[in-house]
C-alpha cells in the first residue's frame, strides 16, 4: 500500500470516499509520523485520539451511506492561535499555559463539521507574532529542510504559522490551519515549499482565534497544493454572525472553480518591488513566474504601487497598536497565567503576571503599540499610518484597473538559519516587506512554491488578487504549480 | 427669573459656581450592548456573563440595535443631532472589573451629537421658571463589571454581570449654576429616559449615575479647576455634592490654596466630597478606533422609526394639558412629572369623558383633581398604595362620573372610595344609596330646623360674622347625611339667612 | 522623537509589564532603532486622505436584543465563564484585596 502520508487533501478525501483506504488508516499514519517528528517541534500538544475519532466518525458515515464532508476523512494540524474546546490552546504562550477552551473556534468547529480530524496543536511565534517560529515559549519550531551544503544548520520554517508549515512539508499532516496577519501563512509556506492562502479579509471568521491585529488577522489554509488549499478554504470561510467584520456573502466553489488557463488576464508586475540588491534567486525565480503565466495565456503588464516602501513601517504602527490593546485582557484575572508575588495589589500582580507571561517580542511590540497610542503621539504615529494605509489601498485599487492579478515574491530570500536574525527585530520585521502590502488591503493572497534557489531551499511565488477574487489568486497558483512541478520534499533527518 | 442667582458667600466676597454632569444611564434592553448575555438586575453572580463578556480569547463584540436605537431616541427627545456616521473606540486602562482591559465606548465620532433640555426651577411657575441647559453629546459604551471587598479577608471579588450592559452617557454643557439647577436637570432627565423608556431611571439600583463636575469662579470670570466627583446616585445628593465640593473649593482658594483637577468620591454620611487615592499618575487611555467593528451607520429608515416611535414627550404634553384640557399649569406640570401618572391620568380622563358623554376637556379639571388631590387621600386613609387591587381604571372613571354628574358631591365622593377600598361593599350600590338630593323641599325643611335651633348664630351672623355660614352649611349636610345638593343648601341659606 | 530610560519605564507601566533596570537599559535602543524607523512614514503627503476604517468595504451589522439567541455568546454559562479561572470563590473571581 501506498504511503498513505504522501498523499494531500483531495486524495484523502476520495480515497476515503471510494474505499480505497479507511479514515481510520490515514489518521494512524499521520500519528505516526506526528509522533515520530518530535524533534521538529512542530507541535505543543498532540491529540491523536481526536484524529482517530473523527476518523471513526466518518469511516462509520461512510458505512452508513452519509455524505463525508468536504474534509471528510482529512486529518488536519491546528495552528494553536484557534481555540479548541477541551484542548489547551496557548498561542505558545507562556501566559496562557494551561488554558483550556470552553468553547471552539468557528474555523475549526467548520472544519471538524466538513469531516477533518485534529492532530494536534501546531507550534507558532508566541501570539503570532515572529517570522521565524523563535518567539514561541514552547521552543523554536526547526524546518524539516536543510542547506544543500551538508551541513545541518536548522533552519527557519517561517512564521507565524512555523508550525503549521513544518507540519504539512515534513507530511506530519496533509494540511494545517494558518493565520496571517502581515504574512503569516504565506511567507512560513514559501519557506517550506508548500501553498498557503490568505483569503479576503472577512473571508473566515475570526470567532475563537486568538487576536493579535484585528484590521489584520485572516485564517486560511496550507496544504501542498493549490487544490487542497481550494477544498480546505471552502470549509474554513463563510459568515459568521458572532464576528461583525464577517463576509456575509456566500462561499464560492472554489475547487471546481479552478482553472489554469488565463487568457483574457492580466497579470500585474509591481515595479516597485523589484528592490536594490534583491537576491538573484528570488528574481529569477519572479521572472520565471513572469514566464509561466505568459505560457498559460495571460498578458503582463507592469504596475505601480508607490506606497509599497511605506507598507512595512505603517503595519509596525498599526499591529503592534491593535496587539498592545488586544493583549490587555491577558491580566492573570479570569484565565492563564497568574504571577502574584508575596503582598502584591492588583495593579503589581498585572504587571508580574504580563512580565512573567509574555516573551520579548511580545513585550516589544506592545510597549510599540502602547507608546505609538499614547497622548500627544497618536496621530503622528496611527493616524498618520492609518491614512498611509488608505494610499496602500488607493495603489492596489488603481492597479486593479490595469491588471487581474499581481505577482510578487512571497519573501526576498529564502529560509534563514535559525538565530541568524533573531538579535535584529528590524531585519526580521524586513523579511515580510512583500507580504504585508496585501495584509494592510485586506486582499487575498497566496503563496504557491516555485523551485529551489542555490542552496536547495524553496522559493515561493505570491499571488494578490482583487478583494473576493480568490479564485483568480487560486488559479494564477494553479498556472505556476503546473509548470513549476515542484516535487522536492525535504529529506528526512529528524 | 424669578429667583436670585445662587452665591456662596465667602470670607473674600460672593462667588459663583460652575456644574457640568456626565450622566450614565444603563440602556433598557434584554440582552447586553455586544453580547446576548441577559442584563436583568440582582442575578447570580458571574450568570449573565458570556464568554465575550469575560473577554476569553478569541471573542468579538456584536453590537444590539435595541441598544443603539434607544440611544439615538434618547437623542431626539432632546432635539439633539443625531450623526448617521459615528465609531466606536477603546478606551484602555487595567481594572478588575474590565475584562477586556478596555471599554468599548466612542470617543472621536459619538451616536449623538449637540441637544439641549429645559428644567423647571419652581414648580408653581413651570412656564415662567425655565431655563435651558445644554447637552454637548450622547453616546454608547459597555458598563464594567463590580468588585466586591468585603466579603474575604485578602481577596477582592469580581462579577461580571454587569460587565457589557449597555450604556448611554449623557454629557451636559457646563450650563448650571446652582445646585438647585444640576438637580432639576438630573431630575428632567431622568423624565424624559422614563417617558421614551430608555432607561428605568432607577438610580437606587444603579441605573443611572452621574459624575458630577464642579468648579467655582467669581462671577463673570473664567471658569475656574474642575473636580469630577464620580457615580453619584441620587438627585438629593447630586445637590449635596454642588453645594459642599463648592464650599470645599471657595474656602480652599481662600485659604490660599489652588483647586486640583481630580477625581473624588461623595462620602453621604459625612456630606462630604474627598480626594480618590489618586490612580491618575497614568490616566492615559490610548483611545483608538476599536478594530473588531466598522463605522456604524444608520439610515433614514431606521432614524424615521426611531422618531415615529417616540411618545409625546413632558413638556409637550405639559403645554397641551394647560391648552387643550384648560389644566392649571401646577396640575399640568404634576400630571406629567413621570410617565406613569401622565398614562394613568389619560387613561382616567379617556374613560371618563367615555361614560360621562362629555369632552375629555370638559372633565379634564375634575379628573386632574381627583387624582392630585383627592385619590391620595382616600388612599392614604384606607392605607393601600394606589397598586391596590380594587382601584382600578373602572371604578375610578364611577367615582369621578358620579361626582362629576352631581349624583355625589365631592366630600361625599371620598368617603364612598374609602369604604369601596376598605371594605366588601358594592360601589355602584354605595353610590346609589348615597346619591345627594335636590328636592329643594327637603332641603328647606332641613334648613328650616337648623335655622330654628341655632337662633343665637343668626344673630351673631347678621351682626357680621358672616364665617358662620359654613356653619349652617354643615349642619344642615350633616342633618342630610351628607346627601344634600351642596349648591342648592347654599342658595336655600342665603335665601333664608337674607 | 526618541525614546529615553524614564519614557519606556512610563510605557511599561502603563502596559503593565514589570521591567528589570537592565531589560530597560535593552530596550530603549532597540524601541529606538524601530521608531526612528516607522517614522519614514512622515514624509508621505497625505493631504486630504481619510484614515483606513474598513479595509474591505462591509457594514456593521447589528444583532437583535435576544438574550441567549446564541449560546457561544450568551449568558447562563457561569461554569464554562470560570472555569480556567487562578482564583474563583463562591462564584466570583478573586483577586487581591483593592482598597478604593
Amino acid at each position: 500500500m501506498t504511503d498513505l502520508t504522501n498523499l494531500g487533501v483531495a486524495a484523502i478525501r476520495d480515497g476515503v470516499a471510494a474505499g480505497d483506504f479507511t479514515a481510520v488508516e490515514v489518521a494512524e499514519a499521520f500519528n505516526a509520523n506526528v509522533a515520530a517528528a518530535a524533534a521538529l517541534n512542530a507541535f505543543i500538544v498532540t491529540t491523536p485520539e481526536r484524529a482517530i475519532e473523527a476518523a471513526q466518525a466518518t469511516d462509520a458515515r461512510r458505512a452508513a451511506g452519509q455524505p463525508l464532508g468536504k474534509m471528510g476523512g482529512v486529518p488536519i494540524g491546528m495552528k494553536d492561535l484557534f481555540a479548541t474546546k477541551g484542548v489547551q490552546t496557548t498561542a505558545a504562550s507562556h501566559i496562557l499555559e494551561g488554558f483550556v477552551p470552553e468553547y471552539e473556534s468557528t474555523v475549526s468547529q467548520k472544519l471538524w463539521d466538513a469531516g477533518a480530524g485534529m492532530l494536534g496543536k501546531l507550534n507558532l511565534d508566541q501570539f503570532a507574532m515572529g517570522s521565524s517560529n523563535e518567539t514561541s515559549y514552547f521552543g523554536n519550531v526547526i524546518s524539516p529542510w536543510r542547506r544543500n551544503d551538508g551541513g545541518n544548520a536548522a533552519m527557519a520554517p517561517g512564521g507565524s504559522s512555523g508550525g503549521s508549515s513544518a507540519a504539512v512539508s515534513a507530511r506530519l499532516a496533509p494540511a494545517a490551519t494558518g493565520t496571517d496577519t502581515g504574512g503569516s501563512i504565506r511567507q512560513p509556506a514559501a519557506f517550506t515549499g508548500i501553498s498557503g492562502i490568505k483569503p479576503t479579509y472577512g473571508r473566515c471568521s475570526r470567532w475563537g482565534i486568538v487576536a493579535f491585529a484585528s484590521s489584520l488577522d485572516q485564517a486560511g489554509p496550507m496544504a501542498r497544493d493549490v487544490r487542497d488549499c481550494a477544498i480546505m478554504l471552502e470549509a474554513m470561510a463563510g459568515f459568521d454572525p458572532k464576528d461583525a467584520t464577517s463576509l456575509d456573502l456566500p462561499v464560492p466553489a472554489w475547487e471546481a472553480g479552478l482553472s489554469a488557463d488565463m487568457k483574457g488576464k492580466k497579470v500585474g508586475i509591481p515595479r516597485e518591488y523589484r528592490m536594490d540588491g534583491m537576491d538573484a534567486d528570488v528574481a529569477a525565480s519572479w521572472d520565471q513566474g513572469i514566464a509561466w503565466l505568459k505560457d498559460a495565456g495571460a498578458e503582463i503588464v507592469e504596475i505601480s504601487l508607490p506606497h509599497t516602501k511605506y507598507a512595512l513601517p505603517a503595519y509596525y504602527i498599526i499591529a503592534p497598536a491593535e496587539a498592545s490593546s488586544n493583549l490587555a485582557r491577558y491580566d492573570g484575572v479570569r484565565y492563564g497565567l497568574r504571577d502574584l508575588p508575596d503582598g502584591a495589589g492588583l495593579q503589581d500582580m498585572y504587571a508580574a503576571t504580563r512580565a512573567a507571561g509574555f516573551g520579548p517580542e511580545v513585550k516589544r511590540r506592545i510597549l510599540i503599540g502602547t507608546y505609538v497610542l499614547s497622548a500627544g503621539f497618536y496621530d503622528a504615529y496611527y493616524t498618520q499610518a492609518q491614512k498611509v494605509r488608505t494610499l496602500i489601498s488607493h495603489d492596489y485599487k488603481n492597479a486593479f484597473t490595469e491588471c487581474d492579478v499581481i505577482l510578487a515574491p512571497t519573501a526576498p530570500t529564502a529560509a534563514f538559519g535559525l538565530g541568524e536574525k533573531s538579535d535584529d527585530p528590524l531585519a526580521m520585521y524586513l523579511n515580510d516587506v512583500f507580504a504585508v502590502p496585501a495584509s494592510l488591503a485586506g486582499l487575498p493572497a497566496m503563496s504557491v512554491p516555485a523551485g529551489l534557489n542555490r542552496e536547495g531551499l524553496p522559493l515561493g511565488l505570491q499571488i494578490v488578487g482583487r478583494p473576493f477574487d480568490e479564485q483568480g489568486v487560486l488559479n494564477a497558483g494553479l498556472v505556476i504549480e503546473q509548470r513549476a512541478h515542484f516535487s522536492a520534499k525535504p529529506e528526512r533527518w529528524w | 427669573m424669578s429667583n436670585t442667582a445662587y452665591r456662596i458667600q465667602g470670607a473674600t466676597g460672593e462667588w459663583e459656581v460652575v456644574i457640568g454632569l456626565e450622566v450614565h444611564a444603563q440602556v433598557t434592553s434584554n440582552s447586553k450592548l455586544f453580547s446576548g448575555a441577559a442584563t436583568a438586575f440582582g442575578a447570580e453572580p458571574n450568570t449573565q456573563v458570556s464568554l465575550v463578556d469575560a473577554a476569553m480569547p478569541g471573542m468579538l463584540p456584536v453590537p444590539n440595535r435595541e441598544c443603539i436605537r434607544q440611544a439615538v431616541r434618547t437623542g431626539m427627545a432632546v432635539g439633539a443631532q443625531i450623526n448617521k456616521w459615528s465609531r466606536f473606540d477603546r478606551k484602555n486602562y487595567f481594572y478588575a472589573d474590565l475584562p477586556q482591559g478596555y471599554q468599548i465606548s466612542q470617543l472621536y465620532h459619538p451616536l449623538v451629537g449637540e441637544g439641549a433640555l429645559e428644567v423647571i426651577l419652581d414648580e408653581k411657575d413651570p412656564e415662567g421658571s425655565t431655563k435651558t441647559i445644554g447637552i454637548e453629546r450622547i453616546h454608547v459604551e459597555q458598563d464594567a463589571g463590580k468588585l466586591m471587598h468585603d466579603q474575604h479577608p485578602t481577596m477582592s471579588y469580581v462579577d461580571l454581570n454587569r460587565s457589557g450592559v449597555a450604556l448611554m452617557e449623557i454629557v451636559s454643557r457646563p450650563d448650571m449654576r446652582s445646585p438647585a439647577e444640576a438637580g432639576a436637570y438630573l431630575a428632567k432627565l431622568r423624565q424624559i429616559l422614563r417617558y421614551v423608556g430608555s432607561c428605568d431611571g432607577n438610580m437606587d439600583q444603579g441605573s443611572m449615575r452621574a459624575d458630577v463636575n464642579v468648579s467655582v469662579r467669581r462671577p463673570g470670570d473664567e471658569f475656574g479647576t474642575r473636580t469630577e466627583t464620580k457615580n453619584v446616585n441620587s438627585v438629593r445628593f447630586v445637590m449635596a455634592v454642588v453645594e459642599s465640593e463648592a464650599r470645599r473649593q471657595v474656602d480652599l482658594i481662600e485659604d490660599g490654596g489652588t483647586v486640583v483637577q481630580e477625581t473624588r468620591l461623595y462620602d453621604p454620611d459625612r456630606n462630604e466630597t474627598r480626594s480618590m487615592r489618586s490612580k491618575e499618575d497614568a490616566h492615559d487611555y490610548r483611545y483608538f478606533p476599536d478594530p473588531d467593528l466598522l463605522p456604524l451607520e444608520l439610515d433614514d429608515a431606521f432614524l424615521e422609526d426611531c422618531r415615529a416611535s417616540l411618545p409625546e414627550l413632558p413638556d409637550a404634553k405639559r403645554h397641551r394639558y394647560e391648552t387643550a384640557l384648560g389644566l392649571s399649569p401646577y396640575n399640568a406640570n404634576a400630571l406629567t412629572a413621570d410617565v406613569q401618572t401622565a398614562r394613568e391620568f389619560e387613561a382616567l380622563l379617556t374613560s371618563v369623558a367615555a361614560a360621562s358623554g362629555k369632552g375629555e376637556a370638559d372633565v379634564a379639571k375634575r379628573v386632574a383633581n381627583w387624582m392630585l388631590s383627592e385619590q391620595p387621600g382616600v388612599l392614604s386613609a384606607a392605607g393601600v398604595g394606589s397598586d391596590h387591587a380594587k382601584n382600578t381604571i373602572e371604578a375610578n372613571t364611577a367615582i369621578v362620573v358620579a361626582t362629576e354628574s352631581g349624583l355625589i358631591s365631592g366630600s361625599k365622593a371620598k368617603e364612598i372610595f374609602e369604604t369601596y377600598l376598605t371594605g366588601d361593599v358594592d360601589l355602584a350600590a354605595e353610590i346609589e344609596a348615597n346619591k345627594q338630593t335636590s328636592d329643594t323641599g327637603a332641603i328647606e325643611a332641613a334648613v328650616d330646623a337648623i335655622l330654628a335651633a341655632n337662633a343665637d348664630k343668626i344673630a351673631e351672623y347678621k351682626a357680621g360674622k358672616e364665617n358662620l355660614f359654613g356653619f349652617f352649611v354643615g349642619q344642615t349636610m350633616k342633618a342630610m347625611q351628607g346627601k344634600g345638593n351642596p349648591q342648592l343648601v347654599n342658595q336655600v341659606l342665603r335665601a333664608k339667612l337674607g | 522623537m526618541s525614546v529615553d530610560t524614564a519614557t519606556v519605564a512610563k510605557i511599561a507601566a502603563l502596559a503593565r509589564i514589570k521591567v528589570s533596570e537592565a531589560e530597560l537599559e535593552a530596550m530603549v535602543p532597540e524601541l529606538n532603532g524601530i521608531l526612528a524607523w516607522v517614522e519614514q512614514l512622515g514624509e508621505v503627503d497625505v493631504t486630504g486622505i481619510e484614515p483606513m476604517t474598513a479595509v474591505i468595504e462591509n457594514q456593521l451589522r447589528l444583532r437583535d436584543d435576544v438574550i441567549n439567541a446564541d449560546p457561544l455568546t450568551g449568558g447562563d454559562n457561569r461554569e464554562g465563564v470560570l472555569a480556567n479561572a487562578p482564583a474563583r470563590q463562591d462564584g466570583f473571581f478573586g483577586v487581591p484585596k483593592v482598597i478604593e
